[in-house]
């Protein structure tokens, strides 16, 4: 499988898939005016993925900023992995947030109640 | 009579404006206003956490605009533009406020307002929650909006959306949207 490598932009996000590594990553802010069109190459690898996933995916989501039109989006992808991790592979989420930017720690533990797959909170020290 | 947009701008573009923006919204004006913002408040001596807020609520409120205004045709000379909006970002004392104004058509106008006099009647527990179920349901609207674009800004603010709605015309209102950031 390919990997998707996406440089990122004032609006969009720094994207790393990669099939071999079981690595997936998210950077930077996530705040376009049509995310749906963003993200679904995204969900789309993902749903290639999960028919041949690695034994270990580690998910590393770094966001400073994201709009709620992406926040649907993110849990799309975190949907795809969770698919992942109930056919019986490993699945890691690395849920990174700012010191004291609690709104972020908050946001990663909305995505956690929702989805059930194992969350880590990562606090980054400035 | 037709109410004045151009008045009302200009009674609201005084005292400490950080940004006022009239004009038509698009998604390269909203990435020219963020940066501007940044660049403004990047020395400024404010907290981190409210700088993320008020960016927060800036894009929120920005791409609300560009999703939700109403379209007017016809002779009025100030408004006559696709998605004409106004935008202001103010600060006064420790309180930062960002205040949005643009056109709506009075038949979608009962419920928004019902929707916000919902929110502002929630606890913030209950705001989280609502927030949650409407995040795990998958329908976008047809704009590509979530659906929590004002749920989210009354959870950033942990206070009341402040409204205000003007008559414009038979068939719009102006509304003025203020949230609220200490």
């Amino acid at each position: 499988m390919d990997p998707i490598s996406i440089e990122g932009t004032p609006k969009t996000p720094t994207v790393n898939f990669d099939a071999n590594k079981g690595t997936v990553e998210v950077k930077g802010r996530s705040i376009p005016e049509n995310s749906i069109e963003f993200y679904k190459p995204l969900v789309d690898w993902l749903e290639a993925y999960q028919s041949s996933p690695k034994e270990l995916t580690q998910v590393n989501i770094q966001l400073e900023y994201f709009n709620t039109s992406s926040s649907k989006c993110i849990l799309d992808v975190f949907k795809k992995l969770e698919t992942i991790f109930k056919s019986g592979n490993e699945v890691v989420v690395n849920w990174y947030y700012e010191e004291d930017d609690e709104d972020m720690l908050e946001a990663g533990e909305d995505y956690q109640s929702i989805i059930k797959i194992p969350f880590k909170m990562i606090e980054i020290e400035e | 009579m037709e109410f004045d947009i151009k008045n009302w701008y200009n009674k609201m573009n005084r005292g400490d404006v950080l940004i006022s923006f009239k004009g038509v919204i698009t998604p390269s004006i909203i990435t020219d206003i963020l940066d501007l913002f940044e660049i403004k408040l990047v020395n400024a001596d404010v907290e981190f956490k409210i700088v993320k807020r008020i960016y927060n609520v800036l894009v929120e409120s920005l791409q609300n605009l560009y999703h939700h205004s109403d379209k007017i045709s016809g002779k009025n000379s100030f408004a006559r533009d696709n998605n004409y909006v106004v935008f202001f970002v103010t600060k006064k004392n420790n309180t930062f406020t960002v205040s949005t104004g643009n056109l709506i058509k009075k038949s979608k106008s009962d419920h928004l307002i019902k929707h916000i006099e919902h929110l502002n009647s929630l606890t913030k527990d209950e705001i989280r929650t609502l927030y949650k179920v409407i995040l795990n349901n998958q329908n976008f609207s047809e704009k590509g909006g979530g659906g929590l674009g004002m749920i989210d800004l009354v959870r950033k603010t942990g206070g009341k959306l402040d409204y205000k709605v003007y008559d414009f015309s038979d068939e719009f209102l102006f509304f003025n949207l203020n949230v609220y950031i200490s």
